[in-house]
């Protein structure tokens, strides 16, 4: 057998693929570009809700809040050390972030507002996550799946935190019903385009789906996600920002508006409220973090050396 | 003293120990996703949770002593600038991180020597959070010692900045050895702990630090007072304009 | 400017007393003792551990796939390894 034929089977066998595994060029060059900007998707991630913290109404809610995003930055970490595993170093992955190189999902080039986008954050965003992260937890590469398992575990309540705002802000005052609402309209649409876009037009979603990187296409994942939000939205009392949603009862599944595919790419494309200010506050935070990594090593040389000269 | 004003007397109290610890927590989570690096950004972090989990433990503690129905977050967002009364030390910008450690420093080992004796007060409810918070502590202190080596023994750079730091705080430290009448009748009462004689070991400890770090212990030549008394910098008003803006912009209401 | 990449390391936690010790994950670090620290900040977060090891990654050394031939399948013609290799008499079969 061949080395390919070896990986073929494994692959169809439905064994995972591990570190030191013979694998094609290609699919180690998928498994980067997908986990690092898994990864990197965490990381900038935390911006959004992170500028929140300083300002959470409740100190309940800033211990969740703050929780939430400390775990943001534990699954990117978790990402970043299974993208390691592929022979690509943390220091050419955050250059592969700043420069552009890399990408990271570009729902987080929309700005956190209000108050009320904490709410719809978790409860929208971490939510379109999970299902696709769940579907993940089958991926054929070992650590992305052992990081997925772990990830899908903990983010449980983040989509729950998130929604536990949305009920209280929307039966609370006026102010915050519309504050409720107004978050919903701004981050349903750009949810449902955190799936990618259609199979028919997605660049890597074949292959991946041969290589069993990913388990199921963009669109039965996002339609899982229409379909589980719906009354998710009725519960809330809140009205749903999608005029064309309709029950097909021979699919068994909503029918849905079409997505606005000039808009995706427009935020892609660098026309985001946020798209640089995320990638300046990433390069400024390790910038001024240099003079603390260079003391630490010179730190430990120093120790080394001592060490050394005594033994 | 009667026990209703010895109840007031460690509302009051109480309520400084939350002050200091929800100011703290405040300052050291602005640098979530300003780290220096991810595992750092994740631990301090950490450190931010533990001094938050403190501030509501004491927050809502000195709420049920008061018995007037109010809450934790009456005390953190419905006071002002004067009626907080938080050491100045803890609301001090973190200007970077060797300031943020040096203060982490200073009130570390203040607060391994302060829980330790907060563990013996009469008071049951602070030895309950006595006990909790000497092991976050421990924890805390055992980071900021290592970076205090790390940067103080680091580069030139390293070094340099770490000294400012330590020297620009300095002044800051001496009010956490102040005894007012108030925390005096609750140190007799068993209740409260004696900070004043806390300042030796305080003393002794950290220049042992500072010295193994190559750093040089600044010299007592400037004192600033107030923050038990309201008496705050500037930066305390700005901190809590963030902290509160959105509690306040809707009063009564639920979050 | 990029500085030198901190160490790797390899974190494996012991979830419980009496369970053994499991890899989680790996996490970049000074030296042993600071690798300790945010594993414990990075890897305990919901108190999932009771221990836990540090390794530095490179001082890992793997078995190769390559190599599983020799190193693996000579096992797989020992069934007398196995219990269930043993017929024993009805009577004393849950043995």
């Amino acid at each position: 057998m061949t080395p390919e034929e070896n990986f073929m089977r494994k692959i169809e066998a439905g064994e995972k693929i591990e570190p030191k595994d013979w694998m094609p060029d290609d699919y180690r060059k998928n498994l980067i570009r997908q986990i690092s900007q898994h990864g990197h998707s965490e990381i900038i991630g935390m911006q959004p809700e992170g500028n929140w913290i300083t300002r959470a109404p409740s100190l309940r809610r800033k211990g969740i809040l703050l929780s939430k995003v400390q775990d943001e930055g534990g699954h990117g970490l978790y990402l970043y050390s299974a993208v390691e595993t592929l022979g690509i170093s943390r220091n050419e992955l955050i250059e592969a972030l700043q420069t552009g190189t890399a990408k990271y999902a570009s729902i987080f080039n929309y700005p956190a507002q209000t108050w009320g986008d904490m709410g719809a954050i978790g409860w929208l965003v971490d939510g379109a996550a999970i299902v696709n992260q769940v579907s993940l937890q089958r991926t054929s590469y070992g650590p992305y799946a052992r990081a997925m398992i772990r990830i899908c575990k903990e983010e449980s309540f983040h989509q729950r935190q998130g929604y536990e705002i949305m009920v209280t802000l929307s039966r609370g005052s006026a102010a915050q019903k519309a504050m409720a609402q107004d978050s919903l309209n701004r981050f349903y649409w750009p949810a449902l385009m955190m799936f990618g876009p259609h199979d028919s037009e997605s660049a890597h979603s074949a292959r991946s789906m041969k290589w069993k990187i990913k388990r199921e296409t963009n669109d039965d994942l996002r339609q899982k996600f229409v379909d589980q939000t719906v009354k998710q939205i009725e519960v809330l009392g809140l009205e749903h920002p999608d005029k064309d949603l309709k029950w097909n009862e021979e699919r068994g599944h909503y029918d849905f508006g079409e997505i606005d595919w000039d808009e995706f790419y427009n935020v892609i494309n660098g026309n985001g409220h946020a798209n640089r200010q995320r990638i300046e506050h990433h390069v400024r935070a390790h910038e001024e973090g240099e003079w603390v990594r260079e003391a630490m090593h010179a730190y430990r040389d120093k120790k080394r050396s001592a060490k050394q000269q005594a033994a | 003293m009667t026990e209703t004003d010895l109840k007031q007397a460690t509302m009051q109290y109480v309520t400084r120990l939350g002050d200091d610890s929800i100011i703290l927590s405040h300052r050291i989570s602005e640098w979530c996703s300003n780290g220096p690096f991810l595992e750092e950004d994740l631990a301090l972090q950490n450190v931010a949770l533990d001094f938050l989990g403190r501030a509501r433990m004491y927050f809502t503690y000195a709420a049920e002593l008061e018995g007037e129905g109010r809450t934790e977050d009456d005390f953190a967002y419905l006071r002002d600038e004067r009626q907080y009364t938080n050491l100045l030390i803890n609301e001090l910008p973190r200007v970077d991180f060797a300031h943020t450690m040096a203060r982490q420093l200073f009130v570390d080992v203040f607060n391994t020597l302060f829980l330790q004796q907060q563990l013996q007060s009469k008071d049951e409810t602070l030895a309950a959070v006595a006990a909790k918070a000497v092991k976050e502590t421990r924890y805390h202190l055992r980071r900021s010692h290592e970076w205090t080596l790390r940067l103080g023994d680091g580069t030139a750079e390293s070094h340099q900045r770490m000294q400012n730091a330590v020297d620009n705080l300095w002044g800051y430290t001496h009010e956490m050895f102040d005894v007012d009448a108030l925390e005096q009748q609750l140190i007799e009462a068993g209740i409260a702990v004696d900070s004043a004689a806390l300042r030796p070991q305080w003393l002794e400890k950290v220049t042992a630090i500072l010295t193994e770090a190559t750093l040089t212990v600044p010299e007592d030549s400037w004192v600033v007072r107030g923050g038990r008394t309201g008496y705050h910098t500037e930066n305390l008003g700005h901190l809590l304009t963030e902290m509160q803006f959105l509690h306040r912009a809707h009063p009564g209401v639920t979050w | 400017m990029a500085t030198q990449e901190l160490d790797l390391y390899e974190v494996f936690l012991r979830s419980r007393r009496g369970l053994d010790h499991k890899h989680v994950g790996s996490l970049h670090a000074e030296d042993h003792e600071q690798a300790l620290e945010y594993a414990r900040d990075v890897y305990t977060r919901r108190s999932e551990g009771v221990s836990i090891w540090v390794v530095r990654s490179s001082d890992i050394c793997a078995s190769q796939e390559d190599d599983s031939d020799s190193f693996f399948d000579p096992s797989d013609d020992k069934p007398y390894r196995h219990a269930m290799y043993y017929e024993l008499p009805k009577a004393v079969d849950n043995m």
